[in-house]
C-alpha cells in the first residue's frame, strides 16, 4: 500500500494530479491515498518533489 | 451559505477570481468554494508575470503585489555561457515578479466586492449529476456536507484538480507531462536586481530549467522543475535544487521551501460538459515551455465567466452552448501559444546539453532590437538549420 510520509509532505498535490485512479486527496495540510482503489503503479512515489509518498507492505 | 446560485466557482485562485468577479459584475449570484483557509497561501509558485499579459486586467497595479519589476533575462547554458537578454533589447519581455499573497487575495477580494460570496475551509467532494449534467456540488463545509445547486459551475481548483473528474472528464496529467517542482525563497544571495536567470541543461535540470526570480534587495526565488521521468529516489526535484544552491548560494539563507506540480501536456481535449467549464491549470493550460499560468488562469477565468452569463441569460447552458468558451480560447492567443509551445517544448526536451550549447553560443552575441521569446526561437531556427532537423517542424508556427 502507498503510505504518506506526513512529516515530509509539502501538501502540493503534484501526486494528486498524476494518480489514473484519482486515489489520492489533498485535504488542507492532509493528504490521504485511499489503498483500496489503488492500484500500486507507483506513479506518484516517483512524481513527488520530496519523497513523501513511499510503498509498504500491506502489514506496515 | 445559499443551497442555490447561479454560479458556483470551485477554487479561489486566479482563474476562479476572475470568473467569480465577472458573473457577479454581470448580476449573477455566484460562489466561491476554496478548501484552504486562506486564499493565496501557501503560495505554489514562481510569481512571474509579464508586463503586457497582466497589464490585459488592470489599468494601474497595486505596488503591494509587486515584489520586483523585471527588466532583463539571462539564459546560462550548461557550459556557462550565457545568453543576456538586457533592458534596451527586453522589449515586451519585461515584467514582474508579484507577491501572490497579496494578488490572489485582492483578486478574490474584488470578485467579492463585486457581489460573489465566498467560503473558505469549503472543499467540493462530489458532484450532484442528472442526467449526465452537472446540476452542482456536495461542499465539506467544517465537518457538514453541504449540497450547493447551481446552473453552471467552473471547475478552476488548479493542477490537483478532481471536480472534472467527479463529472467524468479525465484530467490525470501523464508522468512524463508534469514537471515537478521545489523551491526555496532565499535571501543574503548575489543576485542581480530586475533580472531573471535562467538555468538549462539535462545534468543540471533534466527537462526542465531552474529559475532565479528576484524578490527584492539580495532576495530571490530560487527553484526547479524536473520532468516525472526523471524524479526517482536520490535525484528528485529537491535534490537538484540543494545541489544547485549549495554550488552557487552556500551563504544564502532560506527562508520558505515550497513544492509543486505543473502540467506540461497538452490542454484537455474538450473544456466543457453539460453546465459545466474548466479553467486554468484545472483544464491543464499552463504553458507547457515556460510552466506559466497565472494569465492563462486570469484569461479562461474571465471569458468562462462572460460565457456562462450569456449561456444562463439564454437559459441553455447545454455543452454545446458552453462551446464557445472552449472555442475561443482555442483561437485566441493564448490557445495559439499554447499549441505552438507544445510543439517547440516537445523538441527541447529532447535536446543534449551539448546541443543545447551550440544553441545558446549561436545567439550570444545576437542583439535584437525587439526580444520575444518568439524572436528568439526564430533566430534560434534561422542560425541552427542544420543542427537539429526537428527545428525545421517548427517554422510553420513562425511563418
Ligand atoms: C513551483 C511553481 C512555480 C510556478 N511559477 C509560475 C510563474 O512564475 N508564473 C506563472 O505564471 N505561473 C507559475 N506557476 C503556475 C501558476 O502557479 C498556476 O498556473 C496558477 O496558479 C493557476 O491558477 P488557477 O487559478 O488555475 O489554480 P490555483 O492557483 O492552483 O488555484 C486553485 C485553487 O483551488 C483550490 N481547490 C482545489 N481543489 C478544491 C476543491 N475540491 N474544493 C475547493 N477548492 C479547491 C486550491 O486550494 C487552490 O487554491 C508555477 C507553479 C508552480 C507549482
Ligand atoms: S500508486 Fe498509482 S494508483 Fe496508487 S495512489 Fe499512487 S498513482 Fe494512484
Ligand atoms: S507530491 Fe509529495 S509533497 Fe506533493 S502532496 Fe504529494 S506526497 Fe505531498
Amino acid at each position: 500500500m502507498i503510505k504518506v510520509r506526513r512529516e515530509v509532505c509539502g501538501y502540493c498535490g503534484a501526486c494528486v494530479s498524476v494518480c489514473p485512479e484519482k486515489a489520492i486527496e489533498l485535504i488542507d495540510a492532509y493528504l490521504s491515498v485511499d489503498n483500496n482503489i489503488c492500484r500500486h503503479c507507483k506513479i506518484c512515489v516517483r512524481v513527488c518533489p520530496l519523497g513523501a509518498l513511499e510503498e509498504v507492505s500491506d502489514e506496515e | 451559505m445559499k443551497s442555490e446560485y447561479d454560479v458556483l466557482v470551485i477554487g479561489g485562485g486566479p482563474g476562479g477570481a476572475l470568473a467569480a468577479k465577472t458573473c457577479a459584475e454581470e448580476g449573477l449570484s455566484v460562489c466561491i468554494v476554496e478548501k484552504r483557509p486562506a486564499i493565496g497561501a501557501p503560495v505554489r509558485c514562481a510569481e512571474g508575470i509579464g508586463e503586457d499579459l497582466i497589464g490585459e486586467f488592470f489599468d494601474e497595479l497595486n505596488p503591494k503585489w509587486i515584489s520586483a519589476k523585471i527588466n532583463g533575462a539571462k539564459i546560462i547554458a550548461p557550459d556557462g555561457n550565457c545568453f543576456y537578454l538586457n533592458p534596451e533589447m527586453a522589449g515586451n519581455e519585461v515584467g514582474y515578479v508579484l507577491d501572490r499573497k497579496f494578488f490572489d487575495r485582492d483578486l478574490v477580494w474584488q470578485a467579492v466586492e463585486a457581489g460573489a460570496e465566498c467560503y473558505v475551509k469549503a472543499r467540493a467532494v462530489e458532484a450532484i449529476m442528472e442526467d449526465g449534467a452537472v446540476k452542482g456540488a456536495i461542499i465539506e463545509y467544517f465537518g457538514e456536507r453541504k449540497e450547493i445547486r447551481a446552473k453552471v459551475v467552473i471547475a478552476a481548483d488548479g493542477v490537483e484538480s478532481k471536480f472534472a473528474c467527479y463529472c467524468g472528464v479525465d484530467t490525470t496529467v501523464p508522468l512524463r507531462e508534469i514537471e515537478t517542482c521545489a523551491q526555496y525563497l532565499m535571501t543574503d544571495i548575489d543576485i542581480e536586481p530586475g533580472v531573471t536567470v535562467f538555468y538549462v541543461g539535462r545534468e543540471i535540470s533534466p527537462e526542465g530549467y531552474i529559475w532565479i526570480f528576484p524578490k527584492g534587495d539580495r532576495t530571490a526565488n530560487v527553484g526547479i522543475g524536473i520532468s516525472g521521468t526523471e524524479s526517482k529516489d536520490g535525484s528528485r526535484a529537491k535534490d537538484y535544487l540543494d545541489k544547485f544552491v549549495s554550488k552557487n548560494f552556500p551563504e544564502g539563507k532560506t527562508i520558505e521551501l515550497i513544492v509543486g506540480g505543473v502540467s506540461v501536456c497538452e490542454p484537455l481535449e474538450c473544456t466543457v460538459a453539460d453546465n459545466l467549464i474548466i479553467i486554468g491549470d484545472a483544464a491543464r493550460l499552463s504553458d507547457p515551455l515556460t510552466g506559466g499560468g497565472i494569465y492563462n488562469a486570469m484569461y479562461t477565468g474571465r471569458l468562462a465567466g462572460q460565457v456562462a452569463s450569456e449561456c444562463i441569460a439564454s437559459t441553455d447552458c447545454s455543452k454545446e452552448a458552453l462551446m464557445k468558451y472552449d472555442t475561443i480560447w482555442r483561437s485566441s492567443r493564448l490557445g495559439k501559444a499554447l499549441e505552438r509551445n507544445y510543439q517547440i517544448k516537445e523538441i527541447f526536451v529532447k535536446l543534449s546539453d551539448k546541443q543545447l550549447n551550440s544553441i545558446l553560443d549561436s545567439v550570444s552575441n545576437l542583439v535584437m532590437k525587439e526580444f520575444s521569446t518568439l524572436t528568439l526561437i526564430k533566430e534560434i531556427i534561422k542560425l541552427n538549420p542544420r543542427l537539429i532537423k526537428e527545428l525545421s517542424g517548427l517554422k510553420k508556427y513562425f511563418e
